[in-house]
């Protein structure tokens, strides 16, 4: 790749447009949102964004099946519905469906390991849209290479849809670890450090100079409390994705925010808390406000205790 | 070396958006920036910029904790700069949706007004100030499609101003802390040293 991307000395124009709304997000909370109820509720409680998908990845978790991109029409509703970006997920390497979410108008194409992957060996070719992409790493050779292929965003993958932050933490640490790693070779030892990372010679040595990822750094995968965000926030997130966390009650039953005042008000409740704590991640007396304000939690389900063949974070690579 | 002089210190809306690239292009436009989160943290700066981001999310911060009054009143008496989300805060009147903002600035603004992230756009194109054309970045960007009688347009795209200042408040809809060229933000750190005396 011959252009260098970041806010700086950027060669492409589509690049640096994906990267420039990447930018925009910073500090603040994406939501997953299943229907044009919960979008509203997210804009509402100062989301920057919402994703909208027909299950989040609790119910995804639990109810199995094949996991796809959201129905054309639900994502219509609810760009309609708010007047903040829309997000949506493909499947890992299902360039069709990126193709469809494109002409649909969707802001940022999630390329997803929580939907069932499309393509074992090949992710999609990103640079091929004019759409930004975000994509899941769990360590700095996985974003590299996702960056490489065009994305515009990295996210922690973590656990999806469990509510147990330890993996998001795990990823965020290794990511940042590799990082700084890198900015005291020497530039002789940068070539073998690409080799070790399988990453592209050029990327890594951007890498190097700069001590950080040159397109934003994002973290998602199990974040459900206000204290969650604030962890990733201070371990380096430049921002917060909220999936299950904010509109699931039980393992796999939403709260319901269409016909229950009570349930509606508790969402709420969560959503507000984690975006007040996204921006205030460095106020612990401000956080101690909001956390105290959550009327509930989702209840989880601990990341340790899943099989191995049943973790999302494994698909990608 | 020249004297020491203090340079002035610029606060940055650091609520959530873009406030880190607006600091590091105050940092090489001679001033100090200072991120700004709580409404007691605007005491004592010499001006302001509402950075890029999602306005909504913004006002939701604004709301809380008597913030909205606090920036009214600083920016009412203190030089201020708004990009892209920063002058839909700044403008007398929001539309698509409307919603509410601080109507300092003599303008109707539209939101999203050139469409979704596909319509965003790198354009270049003269401006007032000297130095020649200007890169100007939009992103999913508003419109500003009224101004009043004091309201000075520094730059326009296909006829709508893009740039303006009116008195000590300056606003782009495109983003300049996304472009190497420092020009808009000299200008303002100008402006701020002209109307303070520092």
């Amino acid at each position: 790749m011959s252009e260098t991307i970041g806010s700086k000395n950027i060669a492409s124009t589509s690049l640096r447009l994906k990267v420039g709304l990447a930018e925009m997000l910073k500090g603040g909370v994406i939501m997953d949102v299943m229907n044009v109820e919960q979008a509203r509720i997210a804009e509402e409680a100062g989301a920057t964004s919402v994703m909208a998908l027909e299950r989040v990845p609790a119910m995804i978790r639990a109810e199995g099946g094949v996991a796809r991109m959201a129905k054309p029409s639900l994502i219509k509703q609810i760009i309609q519905a708010v007047s903040i970006p829309v997000m949506a997920k493909a499947r890992i390497g299902h360039f069709a469906e990126a193709q469809i979410l494109q002409e649909l108008g969707v802001d940022f194409i999630d390329e997803s390991e929580v939907l069932t992957p499309a393509d074992e060996a090949h992710h999609i070719d990103k640079h091929a849209f004019t759409t930004p992409f975000v994509c899941g790493a769990r360590n700095l050779g996985e974003a590299l290479r996702r960056i490489a292929e065009g994305a515009a965003m990295i996210r922690t993958k973590g656990e999806a849809g469990t509510g147990d932050v330890v993996h998001a933490v795990q990823h965020m640490r290794q990511i940042v670890k590799e990082m700084k790693a890198l900015t005291v070779l020497s530039e002789q030892e940068l070539y073998a450090a690409a080799k070790d990372h399988q990453a592209p010679y050029e990327l890594i040595r951007m890498v190097a100079q700069a001590g950080k990822l040159p397109v934003p750094n994002f973290s998602a995968g199990g974040i459900a409390t206000p204290a969650d965000a604030a962890l990733m926030m201070q371990l380096g997130a430049e921002a917060i994705f909220v999936g299950s966390g904010i509109f699931m009650k039980e393992r796999a039953t939403p709260l319901d925010v269409e016909n229950d005042p009570k349930e509606r008000e508790e969402a709420v409740s969560r959503a507000k808390a984690i975006v007040i704590a996204t921006t205030h991640y460095n106020d612990p007396k401000i956080l101690a406000e909001v956390s105290e304000q959550v009327t509930g939690t989702m209840k989880g389900l601990a990341a340790a205790a899943i099989e191995e063949s049943q973790l999302l974070q494994t698909r990608g690579w | 070396m020249t004297e020491p002089r203090t340079l002035p210190r610029i606060g940055v809306l650091a609520i959530q958006g873009d406030y880190a690239a607006h600091a590091d292009a105050l940092a090489e436009s001679g001033a100090t920036p200072v991120e700004v989160r709580k409404p007691e943290e605007l005491e004592g700066l010499d001006g302001l910029i509402l950075p890029g981001g999602e306005s909504t999310t913004m006002l939701k911060f604004l709301e809380k904790r008597h913030f909205f009054d606090a920036l009214l009143q600083f920016c009412a008496q203190h030089p201020v700069f708004g990009t892209c989300a920063g002058a839909i805060l700044l403008a007398r009147e929001v539309r698509n949706p409307s919603q509410r903002s601080l109507g300092l600035l003599d303008a109707v603004v539209e939101r999203n007004a050139y469409g979704r992230q596909i319509d965003s756009s790198i354009l270049t194109a003269e401006t007032s100030l000297p130095g020649g054309p200007l890169e100007m970045v939009f992103i999913r960007a508003p419109r500003i499609a009224a101004t009043g009688s004091t309201v000075e347009v520094l730059a326009r795209r296909d006829g709508d101003p893009v740039f303006v200042r009116q008195g000590k408040i300056m606003a782009a809809t495109f983003h300049p802390e996304l472009s190497t060229d420092r020009r808009v933000h000299r200008a303002f750190v100008d402006t701020l040293l002209a109307t303070t005396g520092k």
